[in-house]
């Protein structure tokens, strides 16, 4: 075991992992993270707790994790480059581990732009940072955990035991580096992969033969993104402006016409959307665990974690496995 | 070269409204190519003022000026006793310039009349754009030409983030990707290959890291010295 998570623990006994999602909040509300830690626990193998996504400032990832741990979830810290040079990053590192976490993602990092593009003013006039990128932070990781030693080049003593993830989008331009934009995350060390979410099955089951040509299924766990859909809105939304996220327009019909089947009835229309959304959702959980080479999924229920129990028991995913 | 950018007439107006002379002092190399601080563009400000002076009942005497280049002593030390005759100079020189003048003025300051933008090229008539940071180490060999420092959003240097969306970067679809020039004109030159190699964390200590980086080139200051101890030994003034 290189580092004895629980998520480590299940990819390692071959049986399809679950990991899910935990936004922390825009405030010091502590509670909320334990709240929604308790509606995932036992639910998944491991939850991400993101790092202010859309550069939007949160309760920072590794505080949240730590909460989630008090809860008993097991968490995926998740580790921007945006917002930190190395120092800081190591630092972090190395506090997450004395802190009892076992699992990174390390991840580029929205723009601080984005931080403004919805309702909220955001930071978008912050100064980025990317010191390293995710390849060089992965290897950073992968230095202090194997080699016992800082980016610079001194020892640990206590080197810090993560399992190693990233992500990667199949689909974004330029589609054909794709795959060897995966080849140089897995060079780098890269344990586990988290996907962008994928709607396009035939899409991504296509980048994942490449991958299998490449073996590289065999060198890093994939875990299948799925992002659950709420609304038909949702879904466009994601089609036409999300990058690498294409939806096949039948997959819109049919949230259409769970909305059309409420008639005037907004609530109505949620709720048989929420439905219609849960069902893609399975379909799109078994059809991406079928693709060869896939070792699970990473399913987002955005602000919507009291999804993840009734999706993850309908897929046949639960229980989840139990290790001593 | 570098690109400047003029500042707003309002803030300039902030800058000066307490000064009775003030000099607009244009360069004629980069910032006037880019329209931003040449003779004529000094000019233009000056008039700018001494409007807005009248306008206010400010009694002011606005003046313009224009050398060749304002990183080198030889081109403004001719009018440098012509510029103290001021109480402000506004250089619309880039940053350098302001920089380099103002550690030669003695008590008159140097204010900026123009933003330094950036290092970028002339890419169509009135457009200019960004394409070197000057990290102080070129890696544009390893990248097609195509620098991910400068055009990168993120600086990424191992391979485009999940953002690129029709080619274009995430943060806006009037941006080019880096990474996908970079991919596409790799191919084009059939190097794509070299692209899987993982690069390693950069040595930033030779780019803006946190102080400032001089270049010295060894053999000139060497054959300087030597001219200069050779006036003086032959009694001369240099």
């Amino acid at each position: 075991m290189k580092s004895g998570s629980n998520l480590e623990k299940v990819l390692a006994s071959g049986k399809p992992a679950v990991t899910a999602e935990l936004g922390p909040p825009m405030s010091a509300d502590g509670h909320e993270v334990r709240k929604k830690a308790q509606l995932l626990k036992g639910f998944c193998d491991a939850a991400n707790i993101t790092d202010c996504q859309t550069a939007v400032v949160r309760i920072s990832s590794i505080a949240a994790a730590v909460i989630a741990l008090q809860e008993g979830l097991e968490p995926v810290m998740q580790m921007t480059c945006r917002d930190r040079n190395r120092i800081a990053m190591q630092a972090d590192l190395l506090g997450g581990a004395a802190l009892g976490l076992r699992n990174c993602l390390c991840i580029a990092g929205d723009h601080q732009s984005f931080s403004a593009a919805g309702r909220l003013k955001g930071h978008p006039g912050a100064k980025n940072v990317y010191d390293v990128d995710t390849c060089q932070l992965v290897g950073i990781l992968k230095k202090m955990r194997d080699k016992g030693k800082q980016e610079g080049g001194d020892p640990l003593e206590v080197a810090p035991q993560f399992f190693i993830g990233a992500s990667w989008t199949p689909m974004a331009d330029p589609v054909d580096f794709r795959p060897v934009n995966l080849m140089k995350k897995v060079n780098a060390g890269t344990d586990f992969i988290q996907t962008q979410g994928i709607y396009d099955i035939e899409g991504f089951r296509s980048q994942m033969e490449k991958i299998r040509k490449m073996g590289l299924h065999e060198r890093t766990a994939i875990l299948g993104g799925i992002i659950v859909p709420k609304s038909a809105m949702m879904l466009k939304y994601m089609d036409s402006s999300v990058a690498g996220v294409s939806v096949p327009k039948s997959l819109i019909d049919r949230m259409n016409r769970a909305k059309a089947e409420a008639g005037e009835d907004k609530k109505k229309a949620r709720e048989l959307q929420e439905q219609e959304g849960i069902k893609i959702t399975i379909e799109l959980i078994h059809q991406v665990l079928e693709t060869p080479g896939v070792k699970g999924v990473h399913i987002q229920a955005i602000e919507w974690e009291s999804a993840i129990e009734g999706i993850v028991k309908a897929a046949g995913l639960y229980p989840r496995p139990a290790f001593d | 070269m570098i690109i400047g950018s003029q500042k707003p007439i309002e803030e300039i107006w902030e800058m000066v409204r307490d000064f009775r002379k003030v000099l607009v002092f244009g360069c004629n190399t980069c910032v006037a190519i880019c329209h931003a601080g040449g003779e004529k563009e000094a000019e233009t400000i000056a008039s700018l003022i001494r409007m807005r002076a009248q306008q206010e009942g400010k009694e002011m005497e606005v003046n313009h000026l224009g050398v060749m280049r304002h990183c080198e002593p030889e081109y403004f030390d001719p009018v440098m006793d012509e510029v103290k005759k001021y109480d402000l100079i506004l250089s619309t020189a880039c940053g350098v310039g302001v920089n380099f003048l103002s550690d030669r003025t003695g008590n008159i300051p140097v204010y900026p009349g123009i933003n330094t933008s950036f290092y970028g090229a002339v890419e169509a008539p009135g457009n200019f754009v960004e394409l070197c940071s000057g990290c102080g180490n070129c890696i544009l060999h390893m990248t097609g030409g195509i620098c991910p420092i400068a055009r990168c959003s993120k600086t990424l240097m191992n391979g485009p983030c999940g953002g690129t969306n029709n080619g274009k970067c995430e943060v806006s679809k009037d941006v080019d990707c880096a990474w996908f020039l970079i991919v596409e004109r790799m191919k084009q030159l059939g190097t794509l290959e070299k692209l899987s190699e993982v690069l390693p964390p950069r040595n930033w200590s030779t780019s803006r890291d946190g102080g400032p980086r001089r270049v010295s080139l060894e053999h000139i200051r060497a054959y300087e010295e030597q001219e200069s101890q050779k006036a003086a030994t032959a009694g001369g003034k240099k």
